[in-house]
């Protein structure tokens, strides 16, 4: 195939199929009790230095449990997928990320991120590579697929190309430019979910996003849930499991997981507490306060929620609609 | 134009709004182009196929969304998939419009919502691309939302972010984009534009009620097509008004 040209944008992880499939047969495919705390997954599977990804986007079923941890333990120097709201903000106001492929990171309706600006703009953040949504899923996706790579007709002609590490080439079937955008092996994925087993077998109400494709891409995978389930609830309707148990590192127990955010049919986000951070995030110093009081000096998920409340949480449940 | 009994977002939101025909699929995004899309299911057109890109497919969209991955995206939907799904058709062709915004926009329509300054060093570092590459790609029409002055409308973008014309005629399939996509119309608070069928270059359509040509060419960075006909856009009614308060907005999340 001939190259017609090449993004200048660095590849921030290596495309390395045959590790990822040794990777994944020395994974356990006996049933194993997996749950554990916050403190414990991240500790035995995020390391300085690694890439990381997580799901969903926006406000919407963040795992900010596991990322609240992440920060309270202070694993630096990560790579990561970049598309989010909460999650990405609070990493990056906690100055852990060295490089991102990103696609967006701002705040939707309350505008761009000061924390990506103060980043991005200082040089903390040492790299920046640019890419679609459609292409960092379609990454996601050529990883599950276990492929080097998919064509996409996506950021053809653009700086988002030219910023990216993807390639353009010649289709040798139409003999016209088709952008190749490489898999997007993750050390370490994050999803949060509505229900979990034991095991790893879960289960996403609503739109799934990505997640499908991001759990099909991780070389570890930890599972935060909303409920813990047993494995017979599991069986009476796999065509509801999203993520089987083989692909699972650790199931973390984690209600009201995706707080400040909201997990759909369960609770809504939390409007007072997202604009807390949207205006202490505008600095450098307000940021560092809220990071503060809301993760070091609260030991772990249960003396966050204390600190945020039953009264508030109750409201938050009572505000999806059919619940009131 | 708050004498007139409508400010600029309203008068944005119901332009919008009427481009979209009834029975057509439409991308949208958080912000103005929700309320357009809810504004015309209740309006013109109840059939408005509202996709999202995290999923949710044919949305009725009762109640706002305050962001693209939230339950009222696939309030009394027909289907809620995911990303890959939403972005795969659009690029099978299925999605008749999309909305675009950006920081910055160029006579091409290309547009910008990455960096003001250069890439590795940015004077202002802004979201990214986020959904909206893969909408100016694929989608067959889209339509930018924009503030309308001149440091939004440049003769030269710092970033193509999201494609427009690129460079002209024939650049889009040139360079193996989707032939026979691009921009449609560029919506603002004092115009309605298009683009010249040959040169694909933007065109003045219409000017907003009370704005004048002269107006609109003070506040625009590069030399404007004229329309053969330039006319005054209708404004807001007071039934499309009534309804995006009443209704489409009763909370006042936006306006």
């Amino acid at each position: 195939m001939k190259v017609l040209d090449e993004g200048i944008g660095k590849l921030i992880q290596p495309v390395d199929l045959d590790a990822f499939r040794k990777s994944n047969q020395s994974k356990p495919k006996q049933l194993i009790d997996k749950r554990m705390s916050e403190a414990e997954a991240v500790e035995r599977f995020i390391h300085d230095g690694d890439y990381v990804g997580t799901e969903l986007y926006g406000t919407v079923r963040c795992p900010m449990s596991l990322v609240n941890e992440i920060v309270r333990q202070g694993v630096k120097d990560l790579r990561m997928a970049g598309q989010g709201v909460t999650e990405l903000d609070t990493l990056l106001a906690a100055k852990l990320v060295k490089a991102l492929d990103i696609t967006y990171i701002a705040l939707e309706v309350y505008g761009v991120s000061s924390v990506l600006r103060r980043e991005v703009e200082s040089g903390r953040v040492e790299t920046c590579v640019e890419w679609s949504n459609g292409a960092i899923a379609g990454r996601f996706k050529a990883a599950a697929m276990g492929v080097p790579f998919l064509p996409m007709r996506s950021m053809l002609g653009t700086d988002t190309f030219k910023y990216s590490a993807a390639k353009i080439v010649e289709c040798p079937f139409t003999g016209k430019p088709i952008c190749l955008i490489p898999a997007l092996i993750l050390d370490v994925g994050l999803i949060h979910v509505h229900r979990a087993d034991m095991y790893g077998n879960a289960q996403i109400d609503g739109i799934s996003g990505f997640a499908a494709e991001m759990a099909r891409a991780s070389k570890r995978l930890i599972v935060s849930a909303e409920e813990i389930i047993s494995n017979d609830e599991i069986r009476k309707h796999p065509d509801k499991t999203v993520i089987p148990y083989f692909l699972v590192d650790a199931v973390v127990e984690a209600p009201f997981g995706s707080h400040p955010g909201e997990m759909c049919y369960a609770y809504e986000r939390d409007e007072p507490q997202i604009k807390e951070w949207v205006e202490a995030s505008k600095t450098e110093d307000g940021a560092n306060e809220y990071l503060a009081k809301y993760i070091h000096d609260v030991k772990d998920h249960q003396e966050y929620l204390e600190l945020i409340g039953v009264d508030r949480l109750e409201q938050l449940q009572a505000m999806v609609p059919g619940r009131s | 134009m708050a004498e007139n009994g409508y400010n600029p977002t309203e008068l944005l939101i119901c332009t919008a709004s009427r481009l979209v025909p009834d029975n057509t699929t439409a991308f949208i995004g958080t912000g103005i182009p929700m309320l357009a899309a809810s504004l015309a299911q209740k309006m013109h057109a109840p059939n408005l196929v509202a996709v999202f890109e995290f999923g949710g497919v044919g949305a009725i969209l009762d109640d706002l969304p305050l962001a693209v991955g939230e339950r009222r995206t696939f309030h009394k939907a027909v289907a809620a998939t995911g990303l890959a799904d939403m972005v795969e058709t659009a690029q099978r062709g299925f999605i008749e419009y999309g909305f675009l915004g950006g920081a910055q926009i160029d006579p091409y329509g290309n547009l910008n919502s990455t960096v003001i300054g250069d890439h590795d060093h940015p004077k202002v570092r802004l979201p990214g691309s986020g959904g909206g590459n893969d909408v100016g790609s694929h989608c067959w029409r889209t339509i930018a939302i924009m503030p309308h002055d001149q440091r939004r409308f440049v003769a030269k973008v710092d970033f193509i972010t999201t494609p427009g014309y690129l460079s002209g005629p024939g650049a889009r399939e040139a360079a193996g984009l989707p032939v026979d996509t691009g921009p449609y119309r560029v919506v603002t608070t004092l115009a309605v534009l298009g683009y010249h069928p040959d040169s694909k270059r933007m065109m003045l359509l219409a000017t907003q009620p009370g704005v004048t040509i002269d107006d609109v060419l003070e506040n625009t960075g590069f030399e404007l097509l004229m329309a053969d006909e330039i006319e005054e856009y209708p404004p807001p009614t007071d039934e499309e008004l009534r309804i995006l308060r009443e209704d489409v907005d009763k909370d006042k999340l936006y306006i």
